[in-house]
């Protein structure tokens, strides 16, 4: 078994297994496998354990119990959580602890499902490779001298590398999807205002997502499920209802249009450009007419981001002041207001996170705002234009998730050049719409295989018709001809 | 690089520093501005696209303001609220003195 979340719950429900030897399992391949991957900052071992064991006597008394009972589900260190501290993977949030429960958290307890721990990212989910974690980098469990990918790296890791039954990312450009393609696995961007961003610490407000890291698209469709619908602690959720994905996942439309923007195959590792041409002609044989489609704006989308979620994050970021909770200076010359602020900042936040506040700060500036921010916002609309135009064209879009698979830790050292990972993703967040990455084959050019990941988009609140092009893309390409190493070696 | 209109100098730096609260060390400051010239100077390409009538979009999702009734109920309890507080006295947060001093 590949411990994916529908078997591991199956297992559980049908009593093969207990709740406790589930989790029993999982705790000793993190215990084992961890120290090497890095993928968890904090384990909630004991918890886990008495979770486990009240699901257990729940089911031998008969009780009636929720969609996910028993299922270990790991949980980026930027949901907040009672249990444990929330950290952001930052040092001014290293001692955090949340006195309250992230909306999505609730609803897992609610479908009793266990939260295992919490993931590490790059801090403040600002990065594509997980290197600028406070708690060190994380690695691929497909090859530990190379990145997972970011910002939800850890959890990506975590899922791979079977550490967890499935996972919570955060998407604002690609944090979900492009660390799912780095590690084989499958993540899903919801359509902004699907899930609550209550307890999500935010980043950029009109970007973010919670959304699912799994082993498998159906695995996918119900933890999102789960995790969906209206809050009323989230003004920004949307309040339409949520249509099921899980229920017409396997049924494939008789016939549906994929178009892929000629803007996505250019700049791509060679392995990628194969891998787009098989899922393609994947789809092709399972009904779908192939389009050709132009995007002229995917080439501003990095610049676009750069503006926006940077303007977002510089907002957002001021609450950590070193007042009311995090990190406070005790450097000489924080007795006054201002240098407190200033030291307490400066010594809490990393190098990126500093550079995107800075960034954000200047566009937002005086004589700037009108340059950068304003034209960007109206570029925005560009971008969501010209999806809308496409996507009457077309039912999902197939592009890369990344133009390349992940590269060695250490390999990128550019922030711009980093920045240029996310290329493919950040106009899903720009638009709003929704995306879903899933492994689409390996990259034999380096020492080891590295997974290939394909992304579909669709229209915003479309989730049905993405599960369903997803699936049929999961089951025509079949699963890897490769697993991780530290999953042979550890299970 | 130093084309477009990122002419960004070091006295921007430090003022954007301070608008941003951040203490950013002397020997940081040149570093800071070649990055973020670099920055600015990729994201100069917005600069070129006809903008000319288009609503700025600041949220993808046409929504109005949410309000829930006004009505008290519970919020957050006096010591969960105080429990990551980096300084307390008695059951308020302690800071600097915020009048009076050379506060910026």
């Amino acid at each position: 078994m590949n411990g994916d979340l529908v078997g591991v719950r199956d297992a559980i429900a049908q009593r093969a297994t207990s709740a406790r030897e589930v989790i029993d399992g999982y705790l000793a391949r993190i215990d084992a496998a961890n120290g090497v991957l890095n993928a968890y900052h904090e384990v909630f071992a004991e918890e886990a354990r008495a979770a486990a064991d009240s699901v257990d006597a729940a089911i031998s008394r008969g009780d009636r119990l929720g969609p996910l009972a028993g299922v270990p589900i790991a949980v980026k260190d930027n949901i907040a959580t009672k249990l444990g501290t929330t950290t952001c993977s930052s040092r001014i949030l290293e001692n955090y602890r949340s006195p309250f429960d992230a909306t999505v958290i609730e609803r897992l307890a609610a479908a009793d499902a266990i939260v295992v721990g919490k993931t590490n990212l790059d801090e403040f989910a600002m990065g594509s490779s997980c290197e600028r974690c406070a708690w060190g980098p994380v690695r691929n469990p497909w090859d530990p001298s190379r990145v997972p990918g970011g910002s939800s790296g850890g959890s990506a890791a975590a899922v791979a590398a079977n550490l967890c039954a499935a996972a919570l990312g955060s998407d604002t450009g690609g944090s979900i999807r492009q660390p799912a393609a780095l590690c084989g696995v499958v993540g899903f961007k919801p359509t902004y205002g699907r899930v609550s961003r209550y307890g999500l610490v935010a980043f950029g407000s009109s970007l973010d997502q919670i959304g699912p890291i799994c082993h498998s698209v159906r695995d996918a469709a119900l933890l999102y499920e789960v995790m969906a619908g209206d809050d009323p602690r989230d003004s920004t959720c949307a309040a339409r209802a949520v249509e099921p994905v899980s229920a017409t996942l396997d049924e494939t439309p008789r016939t549906f249009r994929v178009g892929i923007p000629h803007q996505y195959r250019k700049g791509n590792s060679p392995a990628v450009d194969t891998a787009l041409e098989r899922a393609a002609l994947l789809l092709q044989k399972a009904g779908a007419t192939i389009v050709d489609v132009d995007l002229p704006m995917t080439d501003l989308g990095i610049s676009t981001y750069y503006v926006i979620a940077p303007a977002e994050a510089s907002s957002n970021l001021a609450r950590f002041d070193g007042i009311r909770y995090g990190h406070r200076s005790t450097a000489h010359g924080s007795q006054d207001l201002f240098d407190l602020y200033a030291n307490s900042r400066a010594e809490g936040f990393g190098a990126e996170v500093q550079r995107r506040i800075m960034l954000g700060t200047y566009v937002l500036s005086a004589g700037y705002y009108d340059a950068y921010y304003r034209r960007a916002l109206q570029i925005r609309r560009l971008i969501k234009q010209e999806f809308d135009t496409v996507l009457a064209q077309c039912d999902v879009i197939l592009g890369p998730t990344s133009p390349t698979a992940a590269f060695p830790i250490g390999g990128v050292t550019d922030p711009l050049a980093m920045y240029m990972c996310d290329v493919y993703t950040v106009n899903t967040n720009i638009a709003g719409i929704c995306g879903i990455s899933l492994q689409a084959g390996l990259d034999h050019s380096a020492d080891r295989p590295l997974p290939v990941g394909m992304q579909l988009q669709a229209q915003a609140f479309n989730e049905p018709m993405l599960f369903k092009i997803a699936r049929a893309l999961e089951r025509a390409s079949g699963p890897l001809d490769a697993a991780p190493p530290s999953l042979t070696t550890v299970a | 690089m130093d084309d477009g209109p990122a002419q960004l100098s070091i006295e921007d730096v430090r003022h954007v520093a301070k608008l941003a609260r951040l203490a950013v060390p002397e020997d940081r400051l040149g570093p800071m501005r070649e990055e973020l010239v670099a920055i600015l100077g990729h994201i100069a390409q917005l600069q070129a696209v006809d903008t000319k009538g288009l609503e700025p979009m600041a949220h993808p999702l046409p929504m109005t303001n949410r309000l829930r009734a006004d009505e008290s109920r519970p919020g957050l309890s006096l010591s969960d609220a105080l429990r990551n507080a980096p300084a307390r006295h008695g059951d308020f947060i302690a800071v600097p003195k915020v009048l009076g001093g050379e506060s910026s």
